[in-house]
């Protein structure tokens, strides 16, 4: 990536951070931090890695559903969901929830449920190969949701059937809704060596870096199934919600809401 | 009825090209050979994975395939249920739930290897079809039928060995309670292979009486026929169901919700199995019969 794009990135998912808590202010509850620790590792997919156009557009699932949130700020930005849907978010009468929903402008599977987004891309996957159509699924998992039974089943199915073409893109910030996975479930890590062991490509990167992201998933050898594990902070982008479980469903009040703006208009280098 | 299955898929994936048959570790009966030699790269085995059986199936549904996926009644819809109800159900996608062995096919296999509260589950879903043929010419006609649904199915299908009944039956209609002998006073209702026993039932009747009991095939479970059901109500005094399923969303309810609805008098007999697992072995007839489901005990009631 260029510097100017990366320049650039920055500027949108700092945009996309604004933008989420103001929607926020419209409702109670709403699932921020887990948005804000993922925002990098979408933009990066949908303006630099996806091929979006042609006949076989790639496709991206977002199997990590609670962070909604930040798929729907990218899909704003790119004009594919509407302002107004953004606007409305979980109000009444809305079409659009706290889970993305097959159907919806940009929405490829329904999610929320942890655990279904890899086996469904591993059918679709299936389908190109029997179609003879080139293209790639990205699918972006919670670290969390790598506990779900269902995402091991798939992890060794996927090789097996001769797959090549998912990128799995874990958003590893390593808390749960009660805890850390560090503390409370130590022996989910390392995730990229479980991975690799089921026959996957696999590697780490900065998950809030534009430039780490796309150089680690540019670089995969394209030979089998590739995951990248991101490292990734949850709340990423406002002090007081970094790695505070509080801030995985929760709406800040007036105040917090004025500080996290500030917060994000003086952020320079940080996104 | 696995042979049935077996042919009816193969006819209807030479009409419709984008059946597709998604199988978790299971040995589809040696007449899906046929499907395997002419469509060898439209089969995928997941292993014993039936949670990533269903969402593959999402998968190759969302491009455009109509997948079947087989396995074991229990394993196709129980250990998946949430896949079923989430990628399939609510995503409404085309995808068929072949469940073989549905009832107490797997007899001696145990409570384990039984599906006998399958219909209430899968018929509570929104946007789920059920389709539970009674014999193998039935299966091959809801084979056809499941293929060309818009949304998910479930077939539920027996295993092996079960006899032909619907010979001289009215034709198969989607969605339509099905004629399967005429009859006067009484009419037998049932769905699935346990309605052989409503049809020995009524022959007895038949050559001990004189007397006609009418045998009604209501193999689509979801939608149900409401109209068809309205219409046996007005026509018979007293209607048997016998279904191998417990009380709970079976046929018996269906029955008598419809003829509460239409103010009929009908008197209504539902015979199904009881609230309880089975504990024990033997043949499918015998546990049937430990839940007072036979022959003689259908016999009974037509008596009565």
């Amino acid at each position: 990536m260029t510097p100017e794009k990366i320049t650039q990135a920055e500027a949108r998912c700092r945009q996309y951070r604004r933008r989420i808590l103001e929607v926020s202010q419209r409702l109670s509850a709403l699932h921020v931090a887990p948005a804000f620790s993922c925002l990098e590792l979408i933009d990066c997919c949908y303006r630099e890695l996806m091929q979006r156009e042609g006949p076989t557009p790639d496709n991206f699932i977002m199997s990590k559903g609670h962070g909604a949130m930040a798929l729907y700020a990218v899909l704003e930005g790119l004009g594919i969901m509407s302002r107004f849907d953004m606007d409305n978010v979980c109000q009444p009468g809305s079409r659009i929830g706290g889970h993305p929903d097959y159907g919806l402008p940009g929405v490829e599977i329904s999610s929320g449920s942890l655990g279904h987004g890899l086996p469904i891309a591993v059918g679709m996957a299936r389908a190109d190969l029997e179609l003879g159509q080139k293209r790639t699924i990205y699918v972006l998992m919670g670290d969390g949701e790598m506990m779900e039974g269902s995402v091991w089943e798939s992890l060794l199915l996927a090789p097996s059937l001769g797959i090549k073409d998912i990128v799995i893109i874990v958003d590893h910030n390593k808390s749960i809704a009660r805890g850390s996975i560090p503390i409370n479930h130590p022996n989910l890590l390392p995730l990229a060596d479980k991975i690799a062991a089921f026959g996957w490509e696999a590697a780490e990167a900065e998950g809030h870096s534009a430039a780490a992201i796309c150089q680690a998933i540019e670089s995969r050898s394209r030979t089998r199934p590739f995951a990248l594990v991101a490292h990734t902070t949850k709340g990423r982008g406002v002090s007081y919600m970094e790695n505070k479980p509080i801030w995985a469903y929760r709406s800040p009040n007036r105040d917090e809401f004025a500080q996290a703006m500030a917060e994000l208009a003086e952020s320079k280098g940080a996104s | 009825m696995r042979d049935a299955f077996a042919r009816g898929f193969c006819q209807a994936a030479r009409q419709h090209q984008n059946l597709f048959l998604v199988v978790a570790d299971i040995s589809p009966a040696a007449s899906l050979d046929d499907f395997r030699r002419e469509f060898p790269t439209r089969l995928v085995d997941v292993g014993i994975s039936e949670q990533t059986m269903i969402g593959v199936a999402a998968g190759l549904a969302l491009r455009g395939y109509r997948p079947f996926t087989y396995t074991i009644a229990n394993f196709t819809i129980y250990r998946p249920f949430e896949q079923v109800r989430v990628d399939l159900c609510y995503q409404n996608l085309p995808v068929v739930l072949v469940g073989i062995g549905g009832g107490m096919s797997y007899s001696a296999l145990g409570g384990t290897h039984h599906t006998i509260e399958d219909i209430a589950i899968m018929g509570c879903l929104p946007n789920m079809t059920i389709l539970a043929p009674c014999d193998p010419l039935e299966v091959e006609a809801a084979v056809m039928a499941a293929a060309v649904q818009n949304g998910p199915v479930y077939l539920r299908v027996g295993k092996s060995g079960e006899p032909p009944i619907t010979g001289q039956a009215e034709p198969f209609v989607f969605g339509k309670l099905r004629r399967i002998s005429e009859g006067e006073d009484v009419a037998i209702v049932g769905y699935g292979p346990i309605l052989k026993l409503g049809v020995d039932a009524a022959q007895r009747w038949k050559q001990q009486t004189g007397k006609h009991a009418g045998v009604y095939s209501a193999h689509t479970m979801k939608p149900f026929d409401q109209a068809g059901a309205r219409a046996l109500l007005q026509r018979y005094p007293k209607i048997i169901t016998v279904e191998e399923h417990v009380a709970a969303g079976g046929l018996g309810s269906l029955i008598k919700q419809a003829a509460q609805e239409c103010g009929s008098n009908a008197r209504i007999t539902t015979m199904h199995l009881r609230d309880e697992f089975i504990h024990l072995y033997g043949s499918q007839d015998d546990l049937r019969a430990a839940h007072g489901i036979t022959v003689d005990s259908i016999y009974q009631e037509l008596t009565k």
